[in-house]
């Protein structure tokens, strides 16, 4: 099993200031798999993102990534190595068209970054992908609108979008439907669903509704106070008393005797 | 199928032709304006015997008015070669400098310099040196300031300038750069003389000026060009997907500093002189308030900005005598206050804003 595994972390810890937004967090993620990480808010699942992104530095232990150490690789890279993510602020380019802002992430992952001297016409092929994957996350009809004037749900659709347009090998999606309109959220989840099938790439899920998750993860990894909680198959982690009451609220002070 | 192969060249054809008419009325009348002005302005008592009507044209189009109203297309199109290029870097990829006077100045006196009598160095060969020596400049300062973003960047790219000011205006080097002097009537090839073949100079300037406005537009279509733009939007964002911004940045930086040190020496072989002045900060915000007054991210926002600013300076100086600042002012204020995006910027948002409605009006009278 241990060489299905495509991200790994062991005792990731951040600080900020004397506030430990990560606490040692030892975790192993299997590829082509959807694992999901729950919490109540604050619990450090965002920090938690970040570090894996490579969006802030740790202050402690490390990441590996298909085995190699990326602890210290710089966020543009760790995108280029394949894993990508979306943000839970919607962080698009709001003057660009919706077809644009996918276009880039297209663009992104090509060799004709630096081709100054031809017009970036010349690449359709990068905008072919562009309008494939609007069709898939259900913008077709949107492509040449500036992203600004979408309604909040279509920028978050527009956010998996860029997602999956840089076609990484590891999805970090940070809690994809928050601010979403209600009978919206079954149709985004039915796109990340969609893409875990094709069975090619790992998806990690960062959400505090835990209902929205049972179904279509694998596993689940539960943080409170910045700690790892419990780690489990879905039911398992429903069934557990020390999960329930952290989502309760019940749960202070000292962890270690749970953990 | 042979007949559909020449229909669809000639609808490409109409279609390259329909994005690009206003460019090309503009340079038709570029090209043609001496010629015009000759014929109009032009003074005809210069005519001589036994040249042919195209020479006494020419000898009409160096005379009088029409020999000032060239050099006044001159100096606007010196001006839109900079401005363009302060456009690549804060309209196109959102870098605010304040130092970008550094880069004109320096062309302009690094082939007053070379050509001057210290190196007395072949025209061509001084040229191609203003462009390494901009080239290398500008990369040095690009890695420099690209560091930081925004407000600090202007800071030191406007601390970079100033010191490039100083070291023109320090006695300690005034057989090179003549001091707080700055240098006049260094040997500008007599073939290139603005004031003997004025007309000559203009082309020259016209070809540079279409040369960098291609060369520019092109660099803003590319994929470079795109991620220039995205970085401007949402940095944090473009790097997210993958790119190095900074190389971006870089690059945009580097051209616009070559382009800028372009226009600086065309300055100076126009007016044969240079001064510290073209170094100040006062030229930097030269080209902000044209880029600005034309619309950011344009191109055509900062030609046409340059032009502007030209001739309100020329008629206000004539109308209001020295307060004409004051007037010049007041317009500027009008025109950031009334025209948010500048003049093409606004248009542009506009006409958008038109086709959109449009679009939707269509759509409800279709859906009912």
């Amino acid at each position: 099993m241990n060489d299905s595994t495509i991200l790994e972390t062991r005792e990731l810890q951040k600080t900020f200031g004397g506030l430990v937004a990560v606490d040692s967090v030892s975790m192993k993620v299997q590829a082509h798999t959807l694992h999901t990480i729950i919490g109540p808010n604050g619990a450090g699942k965002t920090t938690f993102f970040n570090l894996l992104s490579g969006n802030i530095r740790p202050t402690g232990g490390k990441v590996l990534y298909k085995g190699e150490d990326i602890t210290h690789m710089p966020a543009h890279r760790r995108a280029h190595a394949g894993i990508g993510r979306s943000f839970q602020i919607t962080n698009v380019f709001p003057n660009l068209t919706v077809l644009e802002n996918v276009r880039l992430a297209a663009q992104a992952v090509g060799h004709d970054n630096f081709k100054f001297w031809e017009h970036y016409r010349r690449f359709g092929e990068y905008e072919a992908r562009a309008q494939a994957i609007l069709s898939q996350v259900g913008l077709a009809a949107q492509a040449a609108m500036p992203a600004r004037s979408l309604p909040h749900g279509g920028k978050r659709k527009l956010e998996l979008g860029i997602l999956l347009a840089s076609d990484p090998a590891l999805l970090l999606l940070d809690e994809p439907t928050a601010g979403m309109a209600r009978e919206e959220i079954p149709m985004l989840m039915e796109v990340i669903r969609s893409v875990k099938e094709t069975g090619r790439k790992t998806i990690i899920l960062v959400e505090h509704k835990m209902d929205l998750v049972m179904n279509v993860s694998d596993r689940i990894s539960v943080m409170h106070q910045g700690r790892l909680l419990a780690e489990g198959a879905p039911l398992e982690i429903a069934a557990n008393p020390t999960v329930q009451k952290a989502y309760l609220g019940d749960l202070y002070g000292d962890l270690t005797e749970v953990k | 199928m042979e007949e559909t192969l020449p229909i669809s060249a000639q609808s490409a054809a109409r279609r390259w032709l329909s994005a690009w008419w206003p460019y090309l009325l503009v340079l038709a009348f570029l090209v043609l304006f001496p010629l015009l002005a000759g014929v109009t302005i032009g003074d005809p008592t210069v005519a001589q015997e036994g040249t042919g009507s195209l020479g006494n044209l020419m000898l009409r189009a160096e005379s009088g008015a029409a020999k000032f109203w060239q050099g006044m297309i001159i100096q606007i199109l010196i001006f839109a070669i900079f401005a363009m290029s302060y456009d690549l870097l804060l309209g196109y990829s959102g870098i605010l400098s304040f130092g970008h006077a550094m880069f004109f100045g320096t062309g302009g006196y690094a082939i007053a310099i070379l050509i001057g009598r210290n190196f007395d160095w072949p025209f061509g060969l001084a040229l191609a040196a203003v462009i390494v020596i901009a080239l290398v400049q500008s990369l040095v300062f690009g890695v420099l300031s690209l560091r930081v973003k925004g407000v600090y960047l202007a800071m030191v790219t406007l601390a970079f300038a100033e010191m490039f000011y100083i070291l023109a205006e320090a006695g300690d080097f005034r057989v090179y750069t003549g001091a707080d002097d700055g240098l006049h009537g260094f040997p500008v090839p007599a073939y290139l003389s603005a004031t003997d073949h004025r007309t000559r100079f203009y082309y020259l300037t016209l070809v540079f000026f279409v040369a960098v406005f291609l060369i520019i537009k092109r660099l803003v279509d590319s994929p470079t060009g795109k991620v220039m733009v995205a970085s401007r939007e949402n940095e944090n964002r473009a790097t997210m997907i993958g790119f190095n911004t900074f190389w971006y940045k870089l690059t945009a930086f580097v051209a616009a500093g070559v382009f800028a040190a372009l226009a600086g020496a065309l300055s100076a072989l126009y007016k044969v002189s240079v001064t510290p002045s073209m170094l100040s900060l006062g030229r930097t915000i030269d080209a902000l308030a044209m880029t600005i007054i034309g619309g950011l991210g344009t191109l055509v926002g900062p030609v046409l900005g340059a032009t502007i600013i030209q001739l309100l300076g020329y008629w206000l100086e004539r109308w209001f005598g020295p307060s004409w600042t004051l007037i010049y002012g007041i317009i500027f204020m009008l025109i950031v206050i009334f025209l948010p995006y500048g003049i093409v910027g606004t248009l542009r948002v506009r006409s958008f804003r038109l086709k959109e409605g449009w679009k939707q009006l269509q759509q409800t009278l279709a859906g009912k």
